[in-house]
């Protein structure tokens, strides 16, 4: 079973939410992993200290062109759609822009020379600590200038173990990123805050959310800020408040210092305890009811 | 012309709020909102639109079931396993889709086609100290950095045309490319950090990021009561760099108040010890030269 934890926008509380509820799901002895695929701005790992275990390098495929066989013929620019081949063929000149290339393939089924091959180039890493000898903590990370976190964020999903329970921590927004993540997951946990902005980008998320048709529940954070509307939207559109976290200067110092709030305030623990049973008793309402 | 980008490496540092009481703060300004993914400066600004317009962010491929032989080689060659059999209809899976075309030039039934993704707008409005450019990406679509360039080339037309040499830019979290996106090319940048572990790792990464591009960096450390030891470490690594801090915000109640309310800090409580700092801020950022 896969659970994303999102948001619309970074910084409302995903990072919080996702270590938190990994950590006490790890503490009531289920084997539980978690994958930060907030490959931009991954930082999971600030709170889940683990023993590192290993790293794994992801990759993408860019066309090589052997200058002796090609004929400058222009096929395979014409053929990318990105931009990523220019070739000046007055001067015999070919170039392949590494950066733009998306490993699609569509240049080397263009050319009929044979003038094409594949070299790999690294993207980004996976990197895997062990936490409390049942659970892992999986890290990807992306290198800077890479066009899209989407093929790493594939690749780390794609290790989760079906038989238990995966959190994954989803980039923020909407775009590319966070539907690739999302739609690997059997729920999410959507978390805002009760401000305007907040609702917003909820609003965007949850847009999203059931276009996709995926079962979502929302984590308020920072309770007790802004005002209800977020509140009064969630019962006007029917969609189920898992928890309410409170605005607390203690959540706020113990994160700046990379601490876990369920390891050192007992309330929250208590409190994230009561959050996973009821994500899993949502988990198996919508289950009911779609069946 | 002068544009000042407003950016902050991550999310949720208040930078959206900081723009947005800059923005009011300014006599006559064009306010780019490039944080494209997640725009949220109309709720401050509300800008009266007067223009909007389709932003097509890309293509999808599409097969059409009655011309499909059901071959399968599209689904052979697609590198992004974006096509999927089932029950023999072969079909496209939408979020998967790069565009790349090689579907369209492989099936030797010429039942795929690409549509355009024209669901994400961007407009033109007006704002009483000026004018605002901003957009709306719609769930699922990318080439964010594109509609970054887009924001700022009409910010850049609406600023010759309210006769101003003055563009706000409110950038996108992250390091990527809508991040890159809205530092090409400017003149100064603001970045908002928090005296947090994972902020000042941020904010790291994204100086090397405005280095690059040989922009004018100021920094402003938000909340910066939350840890005064982090903070004092935030201050040494400016220092360090020879990277001038503009101010420091406390964290402060009101701001929340001042955005529930519809309005940035300065307009809100113009007499707050917050929003004297932040009419400092603006002096030196505009002053600096
Ligand atoms: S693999 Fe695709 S994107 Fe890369 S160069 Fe070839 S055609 Fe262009
Ligand atoms: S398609 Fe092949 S032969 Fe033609 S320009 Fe490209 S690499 Fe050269
Ligand atoms: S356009 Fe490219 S990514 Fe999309 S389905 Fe066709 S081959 Fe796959
Ligand atoms: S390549 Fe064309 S004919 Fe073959 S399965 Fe794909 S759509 Fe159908």
């Amino acid at each position: 079973m896969k659970i994303a934890v999102a948001s619309g926008k970074g910084g409302t509380g995903k990072t919080l939410l996702a270590t938190n509820l990994f950590n006490v799901i790890q503490q009531s002895g289920y084997a539980v992993d978690l994958i930060d695929c907030d490959a931009e701005e991954p930082n999971d790992q600030q709170f889940i200290k683990g023993k590192l275990q290993g790293q794994q390098l992801v990759t993408q495929n860019i066309p090589v062109i052997d200058k002796d066989r090609c004929t400058f013929c222009g096929k395979c620019q014409e053929f990318c759609q990105y931009n990523a081949i220019i070739i000046v063929r007055s001067h015999q000149h070919i170039r392949v822009f590494e950066d733009l290339c998306h490993d699609c393939g569509a240049c080397g089924y263009a050319c009929q020379s044979g003038a094409i091959s594949w070299q790999a180039k690294t993207t980004g890493t996976l990197t895997t600590y062990e936490y409390n000898q049942h659970s892992l903590l999986v890290e990807g990370r992306i290198a800077v200038g890479v066009y899209s976190s989407v093929p790493l964020i594939s690749q780390a999903i794609k290790g989760a173990k079906p038989e238990q329970i995966t959190i994954l921590d989803a980039p923020p927004g909407t775009s590319c990123p966070f539907i690739a993540t999302v739609n690997e997951a059997d729920f999410v946990v959507l978390v805002t805050e009760p401000t305007p902005f907040g609702l917003n980008d909820l609003r965007l998320s949850v847009q999203a959310l059931q276009h996709l048709n995926i079962p979502f529940g929302v984590v308020i954070n920072r309770g007790g800020l802004g005002n209800q509307d977020v509140h009064r939207f969630l019962t006007e559109n029917k969609l189920p408040l898992l928890d309410e976290i409170p605005f607390d200067r203690r959540i706020a110092q113990l994160y700046s210092e990379g601490e876990l709030i369920t390891n050192n305030i007992s309330a929250y623990n208590k409190q994230f305890q009561e959050l996973f049973i009821r994500i899993k008793k949502q988990i198996e309402h919508d289950r009911d009811s779609h069946t | 012309m002068t544009e000042i980008a407003i950016l902050s490496g991550k999310g949720g540092t208040g930078k959206s709020s900081l723009s947005a009481a800059l923005a009011t703060l300014a006599s006559k300004v064009v306010v780019a909102d490039c944080d494209v993914d997640a725009a949220n400066l109309h709720l401050v600004l509300h800008p009266d639109n007067y223009r909007e317009e389709t932003y097509v962010s890309g293509q999808k491929a599409v097969i059409d079931a009655a011309k499909c032989s059901h071959c399968g080689a599209c689904m052979d060659y697609c590198r992004f396993d974006a096509i999927r059999q089932t029950n023999h209809t072969f079909q496209v899976i939408e979020t998967a889709c790069d565009g790349c075309q090689l579907c369209t030039r492989v099936c030797p039934e010429e039942a795929i086609s690409m549509v355009n993704q024209d669901k994400s707008r961007w407009f033109a409005a007006d704002i009483p100290n000026g004018k605002m450019i901003h957009a709306r990406l719609a769930p699922g679509e990318d080439n964010s950095g594109r509609l970054v360039n887009l924001v700022r080339d009409q910010a850049r037309e609406a600023a010759l045309e309210l006769n101003t040499d003055l563009i706000l830019i409110d950038g996108p979290p992250g390091i990527g490319c809508p991040a890159i996106s809205s530092l090409t090319g400017i003149d100064k940048v603001v970045l908002v950090s928090e005296p947090s572990k994972s902020g000042i790792h941020d904010l790291k990464r994204i100086v090397k990021l405005a280095q690059h591009f040989r922009v004018k960096i100021y920094v402003v450390i938000n909340k910066y009561d939350l840890s005064s030891s982090l903070s004092k470490a935030l201050e040494d690594w400016c220092q360090l760099m020879r990277i001038p801090i503009i101010g420091k915000l406390p964290f402060d109640r009101l701001v929340v108040d001042a955005m529930v309310n519809g309005e940035s800090i300065t307009n809100w409580a113009p007499d707050s010890a917050i929003s004297h700092e932040i009419r400092k801020i603006w002096n030196k950022l505009i002053q600096h030269e």
